[in-house]
């Protein structure tokens, strides 16, 4: 008798204290849908008379193209991970520690930023082609140059290097964890060791891959910046256009919703496409494969072709940035804007950072408490703002906290007798508010997969242990998935830092941050104190970089 | 340690309270124009009236932000580059009609609306660059789309709107079929993608891409007197600049300008403000600090800008540009000008 009472006590308090987490995760979903909501209630105020003539002329082309560029860099990035991914794991030769966590390094660089670069770097005035020309005997780039970057494939290649690194992560944790008992019994069977990455390595290691690209294609999708420098009028960019330049809201709120319903579309494709595929890492050591180790000389081959890479896709740039950055110190000096905006950029990311990790810690947990259709669909709903571009969700956010900001204004005048004026878009809140809404998914998803890894019979033992279900949390999941709410927060972090549409918005007055002021400089052509800005956000993006590397070492 | 406690209780403050700063002689600013060009401006402003002036630069969507905090909105002023942007914030409702005579006897009535929605506060012309050592002198905007100039024209993209204003200024001469025609050949003359800004037509000249770069008048003045750096000094000195015309008319002339907010809380002080931007000194800024054209007569142009010739301006008026833009901007499209 007494025994049971416990056991229901139990499951009551354990309900209950499931029931108030349901209930957060749907309110972060309901969130997520707010500005979305604000857009469709502002598209439909409009007529359809846009679409005609983005029909006809422009998006043909425009998808023609944003498929091109996809799966160009859909299968460089996918060539450049795994190849190295298995370069790293396969082969020992000099360097390969040192390769393992530089290959990371790309990440740090923003796609705008590397497009930035490059246009300086080759341009026919700049310092690759004026060294070509020298070696050659040339005096004029009239005499000899280069194609020009800004084309297709200088796209696809700059993206390609910047983003394989979504790839290369997935994969290389997938052929970690892959038996190496398999391997040496394919090994054993004569398997040569090509026909080990074909026949063996690869196929298992295909999810990895698949989550890898569609990550670096939907950052293709939502970049805005390096397309528009390189001249590739992707669908993002050519809608974007579209709404700037026929200036009207309920027509840009169509054409924002068609364009969320793109990328959703494609995220449903790649959900639908690995339905029956399961990973089954499983908690249990597999022995590690054992790499091979080449002769010297083809060891330091391999290593310059896993360097390749990484001068490319951070070396060039990150040394290119700091010279300019260091011509302007001489020239003009560190003016004061500069700590201002790096407070600033610093101050709003911390704080969205610590919102976002709270609201995916509810987000995750409601599933993990409550497993169920209602959790599942919270869950799917408040990482859609991830595959939106940021455009989209600074547009909703917009009409849906102006509106806000509005009513609560009036109904003060009117029966407090002082005005408000605007709460949310008035202070930084509002941008806060978007950077959740558009890097739930990072940290909703990062603290599920940390939290999956509990066994549930550790909940079990801690509660019989005399925890309660807030106990249980704090002592056990808390402090179990740390690693991964770490990882969640840095990503969080450098996205808040990098993200530029939202952030170009949505800020409130006299509030310049890293991001918005490279734009500026760049919008008018000038790159004077941007390259510093610049170099800012590359260096804050190395911050995960290094933690992953800390993390991949261990584990 | 001190200076980091006193930033970070003001950014708690913009953060944490609302920001309704009835204090007075404050204005807020929302403005397109980046905070390099008119901080001189503004700066000259403060230091003569004591106004504390706060800005935000907003790049895309000023219209849909003042629009959408409508009562609420904190923004005065709104400044802006291009007829055509201006005249948008004109048919979304969220200017004010001013009356000044200061400012309508300081801007010609061509350069400004004919309600006081709108003033245009400084001009910049639509120019060709080409190589220092051509020996070309004269060029009509028709040429451009010459096929002796195949693969030598550099431009930024189409859709942007210092291109639409031209584009629609060509519709204003010759009729959207002529003008679709024109756009086409140019379109085949180009010497890459079209991307990025102006300056890179002087840049990419400088590397041998291309033999003429359309941009505008300002960013020679920008480049050739060093504010950029030694860069671009050699940019700017790598080119020449024409003043094109059209056969029957003269050289496409753009403004920036600014309006009074709609729901203004400091509308006195935004006037005020107005008033400052065509006084003599602030004019005289325009044309020194920005290489601009000044609106009001009797201001000089900078020496630099002056060194390209008499700016003749072209017959067709602002507004029947502006009326054109959207059309312009279809006919980008239709062209697959910028793919």
């Amino acid at each position: 008798m007494h025994r049971m009472a416990v056991s229901i006590g139990y499951r009551k308090r354990g309900q209950r204290s499931g029931a108030l987490w349901l209930a957060c995760a749907i309110a972060m979903a309901l969130l997520v849908l707010l500005p979305i909501t604000a857009l469709f209630v502002q598209a439909m105020q409009g007529s359809a008379g846009l679409w005609l003539h983005l029909l006809e002329n422009v998006l043909p082309i425009a998808l023609r193209d944003t498929v091109i560029l996809l799966i160009g860099v859909g299968i460089l990035a996918a060539v450049l991970g795994t190849s190295l991914a298995w370069l790293v794991t396969a082969y020992d030769f000099p360097g390969r520690g040192m390769l393992e966590w530089a290959l990371l390094l790309p990440l740090a660089v923003p796609t705008y930023i590397i497009a930035y670069a490059y246009l300086d770097i080759l341009h026919p005035i700049g310092s690759v082609q004026g060294a070509i020309r020298w070696i050659l005997g040339y005096t004029s780039p009239r005499e000899f140059r280069l194609p020009d970057i800004r084309s297709m494939a200088g796209c696809i290649i700059l993206l390609g290097f910047v983003l394989y690194p979504y790839v290369y992560i997935p994969t290389r944790a997938m052929f970690l964890t892959q038996s190496g008992n398999l391997l040496d019994a394919a090994r054993t069977l004569g398997i040569s060791r090509r026909g080990l990455f074909w026949h063996l390595a690869l196929p298992l290691a295909r999810p990895a891959v698949a989550v890898g690209v569609s990550l670096a294609l939907m950052e293709t999708l939502n970049d805005v910046g390096a397309a528009e420098f390189l001249g590739v009028r992707t669908l993002t960019v050519s809608i974007y256009t579209t709404w700037i330049t026929r200036n009207d809201l309920p027509g840009a709120a169509q054409i924002a919703l068609a364009l969320l319903l793109v990328v959703v579309t494609l995220v449903a494709l790649e959900r639908w496409a690995r339905r029956r595929q399961r990973y089954s890492t499983g908690a249990q050591r597999h022995q590690r494969f054992e790499p091979h180790r080449p002769s010297p000389i083809k060891g330091w081959l391999l290593f310059a072709a896993g360097a390749l890479p990484i001068l490319i896709g951070f070396i060039a740039p990150a040394l290119y940035l700091s010279s300019e950055a260091w011509k302007r110190v001489q020239f003009a000096g560190l003016s004061e804007r500069f700590f201002a905006e790096a407070f600033n950029t610093i101050v709003l990311a911390l704080l969205a950072t610590i919102c976002t990790l709270a609201a995916g810690l509810a987000v995750a947990y409601a599933n993990r408490l409550r497993p169920g259709p209602i959790s599942t669909w919270s869950y799917r709903v408040s990482t859609l703002g991830y595959a939106a571009p940021g455009s989209v969700v600074a547009l909703g956010v917009l009409i849906a906290l102006a509106t806000f900001d509005q009513a609560i204004d009036r109904a003060a005048t009117t029966w407090l007798g002082f005005a408000t004026g605007l709460l949310f878009m008035g202070s930084g809140l509002a941008l806060v508010y978007a950077y959740i809404v558009r890097f739930l998914a990072i940290s909703a998803g990062g603290i599920d997969s940390g939290l999956a890894r509990i066994p549930a019979s550790l909940d079990q033992a801690s509660r019989l242990l005399g925890q309660t279900a807030t106990g249980t949390f704090v002592r056990v999941h808390l402090s179990l998935s740390r690693a991964a709410l770490t990882a969640a927060g840095l990503l969080v972090f450098v996205d808040c830092v990098k993200e530029l549409p939202a952030t170009l918005l949505l800020r409130p007055l006299n509030l310049e941050t890293f991001a918005t002021h490279l734009y500026g400089e760049a919008a008018r052509g000038t790159y004077e104190e941007a390259s510093i800005a610049a170099l800012a956000i590359v260096a804050i993006g190395i911050l995960p970089v290094i933690f992953l590397s800390r993390v991949g070492r261990t584990g | 340690m001190k200076q980091l406690c006193k930033k970070s209780t003001l950014l708690a403050a913009a953060l944490l309270s609302s920001t309704s700063v009835a204090a007075a002689a404050e204005l807020n600013i929302y403005t397109t124009r980046e905070p390099g060009l008119i901080q001189p401006l503004l700066d000259s402003f403060t230091k003569t009236t004591g106004t504390k002036v706060n800005t935000v630069f907003l790049k895309d969507g000023l219209a849909e932000r003042v629009a959408t905090e409508g009562t609420s909105s904190p923004a005065d002023v709104l400044m802006m580059v291009d007829a055509g942007n201006l005249v948008d914030l004109v048919d979304k409702g969220v200017t004010q009609p001013i009356d000044s005579k200061v400012l309508t006897e300081a801007v010609p009535a061509e350069l400004r609306d004919a309600n006081g929605n709108w003033f245009g506060l400084s001009m910049r012309a639509r120019v060709v660059y080409a190589p220092k050592d051509s020996d070309l002198a004269t060029l009509n905007y028709e040429d451009l789309a010459d096929p002796k100039w195949k693969g030598k024209v550099c431009i930024r993209p189409g859709q942007h709107p210092y291109n639409t204003a031209l584009f629609a200024d060509y519709i204003a001469h010759y009729g959207a079929d002529e003008t679709e025609k024109w756009l086409t050949g140019l379109k085949d003359n180009l010497a890459r993608k079209p991307a990025g800004g102006d300056r890179d037509g002087a840049k990419d000249i400088l590397g041998g891409i291309c033999d003429l770069a359309i941009a505008n008048s300002y960013y020679v003045g920008l480049m050739r007197s060093g504010k950029g750096g030694e860069e671009q000094t050699a940019w700017g000195n790598a080119i020449k600049v024409i003043l094109p015309t059209f056969k029957d008319g003269g050289t496409q002339v753009n403004v920036s300008g600014a309006a009074v907010a709609k729901h203004a809380p400091n509308k006195a002080e935004a006037v005020k403000l107005l008033e400052y931007l065509v006084s003599d000194e602030a004019q005289k800024i325009y044309a020194e600090a920005n290489y601009e054209y000044p609106v009001k007569a009797g201001i000089a142009a900078d020496p630099i800008i002056a060194s390209f010739g008499e700016l003749k301006i072209d017959n067709k008026s602002l507004a029947e540009i502006v009326s054109h833009r959207k059309q312009a901007s279809e006919l980008v499209d239709k062209v697959g000008f910028d793919n």
